[in-house]
């Protein structure tokens, strides 16, 4: 894994216009992967992930919009790009598999054509040529290829997700985005297509931004890590360092938010269940989980990431030298 | 950690995008009403329809008198006197056009209305109770669905005494299956969610549980088929008077075309004694077409376009 | 539950400390169309029972049957087979073609998708108010109005919310809402089925813990369904594990976790993603690992072929049965492929990712 940025998101600020507001759902986010890292961005529903990953594949619509910021692919600058160029770069270059990507498959469309359709509409292949690069495909993800003609519905839910995992690899793209693939899938099959995904990346040496609220699942693949929280970055480190001694409060009862499988049963206290605001301007701060319960000296200012260590990042605001309120 | 007052914070639509309902506007359905009447093809068709309303209803005020008396001198293009002509009898054209949206609104809203209801009882039962009762209202529903309406209005209207009443009947009958179909099938797929099953192992009875469960998920699918069959009513009341099988001594647009074209009037090139009745007719299906477009848009928000214009993202 | 003079018993004197007793519950759904006979069996000769009180998890895989067990006993399927007791009658005889107002007064469930389960054109005071008033909690406006504000607080909920349409809420606050329906009749029994599997990992343990409470403080007796069996380790007493329709194991929670005896539920063990393991899984070992469990027509393990005799239930420890031929009497555990841990064959099988074992130390 080389220290080469190939994504690199500066100041990323994306809008949404109401009908008499504006909702701002990713608030000045900054982060880069590196070649052939798998990143992982975690935080609950509605934090404002996908809408990050959505940007970077220049799939926002309406109301949504990007205000502010840079996307930079291999020095290209992404927000830049249109028409014919943009429809190039998608898939070839990034490739994202959505939520429950698996029930987004053309239902009336066998596998196979719908593989094939890739290969010639972006590689102008042959049908003949284009059914056996996607038999290689199958093939990589573990499918027999005799299935490339079987329809969505007659495979199991993870065989539907190794097969979008396979089409969204089929142009080798240098930067995979994940968004919740594992969703609606339990446990076993769960595991089986990390291992995959794992596997996968090994081989072909593509980044992977992975967005997820599983925390777990998330430890165990990333490299580097990022928690997000109503649109905002509060720490991000490496994925091992992260989760031995989290910095952050917000990270710290993400991470306890999980029910342990071993040793005696103690009661947890899981994350407040209220709906969150994106935008903080209403009065009610959505950053006080990392405050002290008194917050007379609260600022009122949203802490930026610091870098407090050589690749760790939190958010908090600098802490008076002496002991004082961090707020 | 302390818990953010759920009162203060603004609900969320999806788990992307932020809800942008402002908290002091909650109902969803504020809207279908006023969303109609603020989106532009619905403002249009509703005032071309409150247009008609009210020329139909104040018919006798404008036009007094009986309008199919011979008043005048036959065959008369417009003129100052006569602003729609006269007709090869000898009525006015105008008169005959105000009173005749009285009958022709009148029998299409209540085939309209009729034929959605009928729609809408079997549907959501045959959606809701399943299996035999299911299959048996499928079959009725398919039956007539099946056999051919012209043919069978006419057959039906030959034998029924003649009149208004005649012809309401025989459009209900010819109408109400084509919408079952459509609202048994939005039924089923209400029926398969969990709200219901909720209400279910709550012990809610089998009929709360469509009227108060099932039927209000379905209101904008109701509305858009009650217009369906506004349109049917009026279209296919025309075509029942125009051939002849109506009750030819109302006054309505269909009537009115009946008698220009049995006095001839095409041959005689009096355009002035059918146009305005078959322009009424398009004109209201087109007003009533363009509010369920409305319709349609109010309550799925995907097909709204907005006022911004393309932006970057 | 009633006692033979009709009238509703006083939950401080239970004649049963059992809430449901579920006897061979069956279930074929037919495949094909009116006139086929080809039916799938989804629910296989099913035998539990739910102590009062109680949590009882059930857990497996998709597609296990797990949801259609709830649903056989919320009564919104009719079994093919078997006996559901409750309050000493078998409901499914007593009461064969529709549930009873009682039977729904008494069992309540609460569904999987906190989208789908409340109704969309409906505040949620209409949600309490209805099972207030057919079960005849609450008559007047006020007397429904002050129930349902106090069921709100008891699910963590604020009275004003009582004004707000589900898509205001968020996924755990529409869940609290389903759990305060469910509670409105006053229950002793409530089914839920996955209530935490569409919701964010993190708002799940509020939910688990208001089970909790109400177990402890309520006495309401739960079937909890679930894949997750972190979850179900948490805030279940017994946990059954299901495979294909059946009862494969059952137990103490904590006792089956820590020594998982079925084959599937050692997979089902392993394939928990836990950060905190220290081996890293090999896809290709835990392939085979589940190609051996799933496919029990080839078990590994000789002299265990469950497609030639049904296995029945043997007793690995206290409270804790499994239904596997390895632990008949007649296969002693020194043979016992499955807890012997230095057979180098299977080492590289089942090992393949640390299953907590008797001998590991933590």
């Amino acid at each position: 894994m080389s220290t080469t940025p190939i994504l690199e998101v500066t100041n990323l600020r994306v809008e949404y216009h109401g009908d008499n507001r504006q909702v701002v759902a990713v608030n000045d986010v900054s982060f880069s992967i590196g070649e052939g890292e798998i990143f992982g961005l975690a935080g609950e529903s509605g934090c404002g992930k996908s809408t990050v990953a959505n940007a970077i594949m220049r799939l926002l619509k309406d109301p949504a919009e990007v205000t502010h910021g840079q996307i930079r692919f291999k020095g290209r600058d992404l927000l830049a790009l249109r028409g014919e160029e943009l429809r190039r770069f998608r898939w070839k270059e990034i490739a994202m598999i959505f939520q429950s990507a698996m029930n987004s498959l053309n239902p009336v469309m066998t596998i196979g054509s719908q593989m094939v359709d890739i290969f010639t509409t972006h590689e102008g292949l042959s049908v003949k040529q284009a059914r056996s690069r996607s038999a290689e495909l199958l093939r990589l993800v573990s499918i027999d290829p005799v299935r490339l003609d079987s329809y969505p519905h007659q495979l199991s839910g993870g065989m539907r997700q190794r097969a979008v995992i396979a089409m969204a690899l089929a142009l080798e793209p240098s930067l995979l985005i994940m968004d919740e693939p594992t969703t609606a899938l339990d446990v076993v099959v769960q595991q089986e297509i990390m291992a995959q995904i794992s596997d996968l990346q090994r081989q072909l040496g593509f980044s992977v931004l992975f967005i997820t609220h599983d925390m777990s699942l998330m430890v165990e693949l990333s490299h580097r890590m990022a928690v997000m929280h109503s649109g905002r970055l509060v720490e991000m480190a490496d994925a091992e360092l992260m989760f031995a001694s989290p910095l952050h409060p917000y990270t710290l009862s993400l991470m306890n938010a999980f029910p342990p499988l071993t040793g005696p049963r103690i009661r947890l206290t899981g994350l407040s269940d209220s709906v969150r605001a994106a935008d903080g301007s209403s009065g009610s701060c959505s950053f006080h989980v990392s405050c002290p319960p008194d917050r007379a000296n609260c600022s009122g200012n949203i802490p930026d990431l610091r870098e407090v260590e050589p690749g760790r990042f939190v958010a908090e605001h600098p802490r008076p030298s002496i002991e004082g309120t961090a707020a | 950690m302390s818990v953010t007052n759920p009162s203060e914070t603004v609900a969320q639509a999806t788990p992307d995008a932020p809800a942008v309902v402002p908290a002091s506007d909650r109902r969803p359905r504020r809207g279908l009403l006023r969303g109609i009447l603020g989106n532009r093809k619905a403002a249009f068709g509703a005032a071309v329809l409150l247009l008609f309303g009210v020329v139909a209803l104040a018919a006798p005020l404008l036009a007094p008198g009986n309008p199919s008396l011979i008043t005048a001198i036959a065959s008369q293009p417009p003129s100052l006197e006569h602003l729609l002509g006269t007709t090869a009898k000898g009525q006015d054209v105008l008169a005959l056009t105000m009173h005749g949206a009285r009958t022709s609104l009148l029998v299409g809203f209540v085939v309209g209305a009729a034929a959605t209801l009928v729609g809408l009882l079997v549907g959501v039962a045959s959606a809701y109770f399943g299996r035999v009762i299911d299959d048996l209202l499928s079959l009725v529903t398919n039956v007539f669905l099946l056999i051919p309406g012209l043919p069978l209005l006419v057959i039906l209207a030959a034998f029924l005494p003649p009149g208004i009443g005649t012809v309401v009947v025989v459009l209900i009958i010819t109408g109400w299956a084509g919408s079952a179909r459509v609202l048994r099938s939005q039924a089923l797929s209400i029926r398969s969610k969990d709200f219901v099953a909720a209400a279910v192992v709550t012990g809610e009875h089998p009929l709360r549980i469509m009227f108060r469960e099932i039927l209000p998920n379905m209101a904008s699918i109701v509305m858009s088929t009650f217009l369906a069959c506004v349109i049917f009513g009026i279209g296919a009341q025309a075509g029942l008077e125009f051939l002849g099988l109506g009750d030819a001594s109302v006054v309505s647009w269909g009537t009115n075309l009946y008698w220009a074209s049995n006095d001839g009037a095409l041959f005689t090139g009096a355009w002035w004694a059918f146009a305005p009745s078959g322009l009424c007719i398009a004109l209201v299906a087109f007003a009533l077409a363009m509010v369920n477009y409305a319709v349609d848009e109010v309550t799925n928000p995907r097909l709204r376009t907005t006022k911004k214009g393309r932006t970057r993202a | 539950m009633t006692t033979n003079t009709g009238q509703r018993r006083p939950r401080t004197a239970p004649i049963d400390d059992v809430s449901v007793r579920v006897r061979g519950l069956t279930k074929d759904f037919p495949l094909g169309g009116l006139f086929s006979r080809r039916s799938m069996r989804a629910v296989d000769n099913v035998d539990f029972d739910i102590p009062r009180g109680t949590i009882v998890a059930l857990v497996g895989e998709s597609g296990s049957g797990k949801s259609t067990v709830a649903r056989a006993l919320a009564r919104l399927e009719r079994p093919t087979a078997g006996s559901i007791v409750v309050g000493g009658r078998d409901v499914l005889k007593t009461e064969k073609s529709a549930a009873s107002r009682r039977y729904r007064g008494t069992v309540q469930m609460v569904f999987q998708d906190p989208f789908g389960s409340l109704n969309p054109a409906h505040r949620v005071e209409h949600f309490l108010e209805r099972p207030l008033r057919i079960h005849g909690k609450a008559r007047t406006r006020q007397e429904v109005r002050r129930q349902s504000a106090e069921l709100m607080r008891t699910v963590g909920l604020t009275e004003d919310m009582l004004d707000s349409y589900p898509h205001e809420l968020s996924g755990g606050q529409r869940q609290r809402v389903s759990i305060a329906r469910a509670l409105a009749v006053d229950p002793e029994i409530i089914l839920a089925d996955e209530p935490t599997s569409m919701l964010d990992v993190s708002v799940r343990i509020g939910i688990l813990n208001l089970m909790a409470r109400l177990r402890d403080e309520r006495g309401i007796s739960m079937l909890f369904i679930t894949h997750d069996l972190a979850s179900a380790r948490y805030v279940a007493d017994t946990t059954l594990v299901m495979f294909a329709g059946a009862l494969v194991e059952g137990g103490e929670s904590l006792e089956l976790m820590q020594n998982p005896s079925h084959p599937y539920t050692r997979l089902l063990l392993s394939a928990v993603p836990d950060p905190a393991r220290t081996v890293r899984y090999d896809p290709v070992q835990r392939a085979r690992l589940r190609q051996a469990v799933l496919a029990p027509t080839a078990c590994p393990w000789q002299g265990a072929d469950c497609s030639a005799t049904l296995p029945v239930r043997h007793t690995v420890g206290p409270d804790h049965w499994v239904r596997c031929h390895l632990y008949s009497p007649q296969v002693s555990s020194a043979t016992n492929p499955l807890l012997t841990d230095s057979d180098p064959d299977l080492e590289s099988n089942l090992d393949a990712a640390p299953v907590p074992t008797r001998k590991a130390a933590r």
